[in-house]
């Protein structure tokens, strides 16, 4: 009779799997995905951002796969990302023609068309609320309905209006330089291989895509002192843009062509930076450089974050960390960080076998020494 | 909403753009190809370099073997088969001479591999110069330049600090006598068998995005000076407890009732066939 391979391995796995799902189901509770799409935003837009997949439907079954878990959530829709074919490039989007739902401006108190709020939590203290507990559904309905009738009604779409960037204000006053369109395509840091140093487009896509925590970190660090960039917020807006995308096979490049395949909500930040410059005349000047942060949903710590990490990434002559774009890029995806982070929970016996022999050959090489 | 799952798991544009970057790799034997590294259903960390290869490369006809450190029947190796067999539906064996694909962690097998079959190592750090220079920009110069004195320095001082060089699993390599490589965190034991290979050997660097080769009958040579000759991991005068192999690469135990030491095969497919060998021997094949 041969001998035959022991199973343990894929039995263990049958079992562990098994045990992960009664954990789940065992309390007899189910949560809709449409439920965490509606009511967990904030987390279905970081899930979102950190994964560079904007579907909030996706996102939601994502988190509710991964029992809330950021890391497993994130990690699960990326993958979902790998088997799909990319077969367009958006058209680029002009944040001006946002449908603004928040914009505010720490650096002027009167920018054109005025700070617009928003719903924010900036403002609400950070009591828990009990009454939350009891939550009803005809409590929340009356709300909704006092809360509607008090709105001021918009008859015609001319009364919706565009709000300008409070830079280009700033640009028109000869503040800022005007620069010349970069209108070169992108590196696409999900279908190309990328190499140090890097284009700022594709330093744009890993901080976008980088995880919440660590972008903040990072930008932190550089503004409290490992970093040289003291910026001021120019600008957070958050709404909604539009995405189009141009079919390659025609040959027209009219925007009339185009196809509006829908829209998507986006957190966009500008941080004015001064910085010292020389003018034509080799006399140092001070000059206004622009930090930019953008993300999927509504993230405002983290675009503010990654404008920060943006501008010091721009100038790798800082010796700080957060200026070496290696150390800042590499480091700030979540499914590499986790990853590696936790493969050491896998058996590391062989290695760790050659390691022993290392050090046992040493040990004895000194003890042969000390005896001679 | 159900979805269907596309053959290899990937989109055929992933595959090809991995195939591209692996056929580069096997051009310019141990030069380092960043390419786009998908992310795949397995951790960032646990393979996924490998099992991108894999995927890439697989087709229907072909028959894969998975082993973690020298283990076919270790969780991770279970998971990653699990992955392959489900989105393509190729054959899986543990038997080393019956694969046609080999992904593994950290080990060669034991049975010599033919120029029918390719193995796929796995890889956490490609880059040999890493524990020297933290930039990957200036790591990338200093391959290009062919400057591996930090690489030669790194041994220099282990020989002036302990006597002797103390590398243990990823003792870097010279391959075709130009690129230095990181073989892999394999052991020592298994850096001979690189060299004069039968087998196409590619290795996987999923979080690092680094594809790279080893040809088959490329020149693979241990980083080593003269005086202090490259030293694989004794095992003299130890014996597998089962099949009593030798020269083999062992796993140490500690018997839990003699409290003693013991040694077995760390390749268990090769165990398992010497013994099933042994009994047919004994008592001729069994039907």
């Amino acid at each position: 009779m041969a001998y035959v391979a022991v199973k343990g391995g894929t039995k263990a796995i049958e079992a562990s799997l098994n045990l992960l799902n009664y954990e789940r189901i065992k309390a007899g509770k189910i949560i809709e995905v449409e439920t965490i799409m509606t009511t967990m935003r904030s987390l279905v837009d970081q899930v979102m951002s950190e994964s560079s997949l904007y579907s909030p439907f996706l996102a939601a079954l994502a988190i509710k796969q991964a029992e809330g878990s950021m890391e497993e959530a994130v990690f699960l829709l990326r993958a979902h990302r790998s088997t799909m074919p990319r077969l367009y490039h958006s058209e680029v989007i002009d944040t001006k023609d946002m449908f603004m739902e928040r914009r505010i401006s720490a650096s002027f108190k009167d920018i054109p068309g005025g700070q617009v709020l928003g719903a924010t939590t900036d403002y609400k203290h950070r009591l828990l609320d009990f009454d939350l507990v009891d939550e009803s559904f005809i409590e929340n309905e009356k709300w909704l309905n006092t809360f509607k009738e008090a709105l001021p009604v918009i008859e015609n779409e001319k009364q919706l209006i565009h709000y300008p960037k409070v830079v280009s204000y700033l640009r028109a006053e000869g503040l800022f330089p005007t620069y010349e369109l970069n209108n070169k395509n992108p590196i696409d840091i999900t279908k190309e291989n990328i190499q140090f140093p890097i284009e700022r487009s594709a330093r744009l896509q890993i901080l976008t895509r980088g995880q919440t925590g660590a972008v903040t970190s990072l930008g932190y660090a550089s503004l409290r002192g490992y970093g040289a960039i003291h910026p001021t917020v120019g600008e957070v807006r958050y709404g909604k843009v539009p995405i189009h995308v141009h079919v390659p096979t025609e040959t027209s490049t009219d925007i009339e062509d185009q196809y509006y395949i829908g829209e998507i909500n986006l957190t966009e930040v500008e941080s004015f930076v001064p910085i010292t410059a020389k003018d034509k005349d080799g006399v140092d000047e001070l000059q206004f450089e622009i930090g930019y942060g953008a993300c999927f949903g509504k993230n405002e710590t983290k675009a503010i974050a990654m404008s920060i990490l943006d501008q010091c990434l721009e100038h790798p002559e800082v010796a700080f960390p957060t200026h070496d774009e290696e150390y800042v890029l590499l480091h700030i995806d979540t499914v590499e960080s986790t990853g590696f982070i936790s493969h050491l929970k896998l058996p590391h016996y062989v290695t760790f076998q050659s390691k022993l022999d290392a050090i046992r050959n040493v040990k004895k090489e000194k003890a042969s020494d000390e005896a001679n | 909403m159900k979805l269907t799952k596309h053959f290899a798991y990937f989109d055929e544009g992933a595959k090809k753009e991995i195939r591209r970057a692996t056929l580069k790799a096997v051009a310019i034997p141990g030069y380092q190809v960043p390419f786009a590294s998908r992310e795949v259903p397995i951790g960032r960390g646990w393979g996924t370099g490998g099992l991108q290869i894999t995927l890439s490369l697989i087709g229907k006809k072909d028959v894969l073997k998975v082993i973690d450190q020298g283990s076919d029947e270790s969780v991770n190796a279970v998971s990653i088969k699990k992955l392959v067999q489900s989105t393509t539906g190729v054959g899986c064996t543990d038997q080393t001479s019956a694969a046609t694909i080999i992904q593994s962690r950290h080990r060669i097998p034991e049975v010599p591999l033919t120029k029918e079959q390719v193995i796929v190592l796995q890889v956490p750090e490609p880059e040999p110069l890493r524990s020297i220079e933290k930039s990957e920009h200036k790591t990338k110069t200093l391959h290009a330049e062919e400057d591996y004195s930090g690489a030669w320095l790194q041994l220099f001082e282990q020989i002036m600090m302990f006597g002797r060089t103390t590398t243990n699993a990823n003792h870097p390599v010279i391959v075709n006598d130009r690129y230095v490589m990181a073989p892999s965190p394999i052991p020592r034991f298994d850096n001979e068998k690189l060299h004069q290979s039968e087998a196409l050997i590619l290795l996987g660097a999923g979080r690092e995005k680094k594809i790279y080769a080893v040809p088959p009958y490329t020149s693979v040579r241990s980083l080593a000076f003269d005086d202090y000759a490259f030293l694989v991991e004794n095992f003299k005068g130890k014996t597998c407890r089962l099949c009593g192999a030798e020269d083999v690469f062992l796993d140490e135990l500690v018997n839990e009732t003699t409290k003693e030491t013991e040694y077995q095969c760390n390749d268990t497919s090769y165990c398992l066939e010497r013994l099933n060998n042994e009994t047919t021997e004994e008592v001729g094949e069994y039907v």
